[in-house]
């Protein structure tokens, strides 16, 4: 039996993980929190005791419509494409490797470690190896030459074209037309599967958005009072495959993992039932892949939202076109002393992760008390 | 076929970068880029090594203290979490696990700041107090996910025969958790020998981490490749040794992080 002294010794043996955590990360999410509501930064920001005055919400309104801060406008639609992209490759990718190796081909165990190596590398190793790769008159673009082809002309990091652009100040009308889509999907799945209250809500809501989208928005004072042309940095490819490169090998895990769990009965009915290899894959085994891809998504996005290393090391700190948020955060902190609004800009960064993993967290908590 | 054809694309930065790591710095040539060496040349690793000597011994006490470190916590927290569960124990480890998925970044000012004011700051103590307490979470979530296998009775038959906390901890648990320490520590070393942010950020230029030396070796203007890229096979080699010899455990760790239990 376990008496109530021990129990009070488990309890004092993880006291110092929980203060601790409760320090470094609660207390300190709460302080940088504050400090992007101050104006550290402006007097003396290295000393002991800083100077600092509240200033409200006005770093982030300086962040969100300055003037000067369009680089950090420019690297939330960064992040955005860097994000969609590599979380969607990587689960293709690693998708399609696992199921090649589903079939057990001879040699499984070798082709396995090789695509799982990248995972074990830094960063910042991926980063400086893909760098000369990507080097816009050698490596990758000349690799043709060696096949008698010509060079490839794609200036990779160094790009500056950009597509999809589109004024900042519509982003609002742009953002109600994409969810508008987004509602519409919804209403037709619900008609098709004869859920009428939920299509009629749906349904009503998307509408609601489209007529906003035409009549409304004039409305609302744009979001920022002149023009600002952001869009895809196509030198943002570059850093996409090399985080692919290195990520695939662990949605392939993920996936090898779960298609193993798919019990042979199952197959067997399947194939029984007339489903060939593809129908298989498709029809069967992947939505049972279900929660696989959701913690996936979860799991890479978040890290895709943070990723700062890799862009250091390929590009530097100060290519304006691959930045990402992370890493104008350590310009302005480090860099510029500017604290206040490097914090206000983890505070942005922090926010878009906690979109992501908090949902996934509660989800999880409520699976682990419910066994 | 189609799995050669996908191994050789991803092995085409190996190739690339054993081959220009064993270059001569004339040889090195955009237009020959792909081109083996006429012979190989070993003058880039001692160059490399003797730049960044300093840099990988500090990666390697600090990896070695923060693993060590951070396994044995994660050990009696897992052990805590799984057999000597109280009231709220489980919302206690989803807020701890919470501290696995920030951003870096949102805890970095304050970090500095309160480093700084203990003196901490600069050196590789600090460093090392980081990385053990931002280990916690997942060297925790592992053990509890590995001791939640060892049946209670064992524990509470233990109890019966009077052993403590400590004594349980000892007998049974510690003995038994082998495979969780080889998972963890491989786990908590390759993530500290990675690390860059922190070693950017938290150190003065002596005890800058390896990740952050090759960083900057890279970085450089009008920098010859070879040595970039011999620096990079020197950073990667422990953590491309361990996942060598220890693979099986490494993904073990790996799946520890998504698959929750």
């Amino acid at each position: 039996m376990k008496n109530r002294r021990d129990r009070l010794i488990a309890v004092l043996v993880i006291m110092p993980s929980v203060i601790l955590l409760g320090i470094f990360v609660y207390w300190f999410i709460g302080r940088t929190f504050y400090i992007s509501m101050t104006d550290w930064g402006k007097e003396a920001p290295l000393a002991v005791n800083p100077v600092i005055h509240f200033v409200g919400l006005q770093n982030y309104k300086e962040l969100f419509t300055g003037i000067l801060n369009g680089r950090f406008r420019q690297d939330l639609v960064n992040t955005f494409f860097f994000t969609v992209l590599f979380v969607s490759g990587s689960l293709g990718l690693g998708l399609l490797l696992a199921i090649l190796l589903d079939r057990e081909p001879r040699g499984e165990g070798f082709f396995r470690t090789l695509f799982l190596f990248p995972m074990s590398l830094s960063f910042i190793v991926t980063g400086t190896i893909w760098r000369w790769l990507l080097a816009p008159r050698g490596g990758i673009n000349v690799l043709p030459k060696l096949f008698g082809l010509p060079p490839l002309g794609f200036e990779w990091t160094s790009s500056r074209t950009q597509i999809f652009s589109f004024n900042w100040q519509d982003l609002p009308r742009v953002t109600a037309l994409v969810v508008a889509a987004v509602l519409a999907c919804l209403t037709w799945r619900a008609v098709r599967r004869g859920r009428p209250r939920r299509a009629i809500i749906a349904g009503l809501c998307a509408a609601g958005l489209v007529a906003w989208y035409i009549w409304g928005s004039q409305l609302v004072p744009p979001a920022l009072p002149y023009p600002e042309i952001h869009g895809f940095n196509l030198a943002i490819v570059g850093i996409i495959i090399a985080a692919i490169w290195q990520f695939s090998g662990y949605t392939m895990a993920l996936y090898l993992a779960g298609l193993r769990g798919i019990p042979t009965e199952v197959r067997e009915a399947a194939r029984i039932d007339g489903c060939n290899e593809l129908q298989l894959y498709r029809r069967v085994a992947l939505p049972m892949l279900k929660p696989i891809t959701l913690s996936a998504v979860i799991i890479l996005g978040h890290i895709s939202l943070k990723t700062f290393d890799l862009v250091f090391a390929m590009t530097g700190p100060d290519h304006a076109s691959t930045d990402m948020p992370s890493v104008l955060m350590f310009v302005k902190t480090f860099r510029g002393n500017q604290f206040a609004e490097g914090a206000g800009i983890a505070v942005v960064l922090f926010i878009l992760v906690a979109m992501v993993v908090i949902p996934y967290l509660a989800w999880s908590l409520r699976e682990r008390s419910s066994l | 076929m189609t799995l050669i054809a996908v191994s050789l694309v991803y092995l085409v930065p190996v190739y690339m970068t054993v081959i220009t790591a064993l270059k001569q710095p004339a040889e090195i040539n955009l237009e020959t880029a792909w081109a083996l060496p006429s012979t190989p040349y070993w003058g880039s690793f001692v160059d490399a090594f003797n730049r960044m000597f300093p840099n990988l011994r500090n990666s390697l006490i600090l990896t070695v203290t923060g693993t060590l470190l951070s396994a044995l916590l994660g050990s009696l927290n897992g052990y805590v979490l799984s057999k000597w569960r109280f009231r709220g124990s489980d919302v206690v480890f989803t807020l701890m696990l919470f501290g696995m998925f920030i951003p870096y970044q949102i805890v970095l000012i304050p970090l500095f700041q309160t480093l700084r004011r203990f003196h901490l700051y600069g050196g590789l103590p600090g460093l090392i107090l980081t990385h053990v307490v931002y280990g916690i979470p997942i060297t925790t979530l592992i053990f509890r996910n590995f001791y939640a296998q060892i049946p209670t009775e064992m524990v509470e038959s233990a109890a019966i025969d009077g052993a403590g906390f400590f004594g349980i901890y000892s007998r049974i648990i510690f003995p038994l958790s082998w495979l969780g320490f080889v998972v963890v520590v491989i786990w908590q070393f390759t993530q500290i020998w990675n690390d860059f942010l922190f070693g950017v950020t938290l150190t003065k230029h002596e005890w800058k981490p390896i990740t952050v030396a090759l960083a900057y070796l890279a970085g450089g203007q009008a920098v010859k490749w070879n040595l970039p890229m011999a620096g990079s096979m020197l950073a990667a080699f422990p953590t491309l040794l361990v996942y060598i010899f220890f693979g099986r455990y490494f993904i073990r760790g790996l799946l520890a992080g998504s698959v929750k239990g």
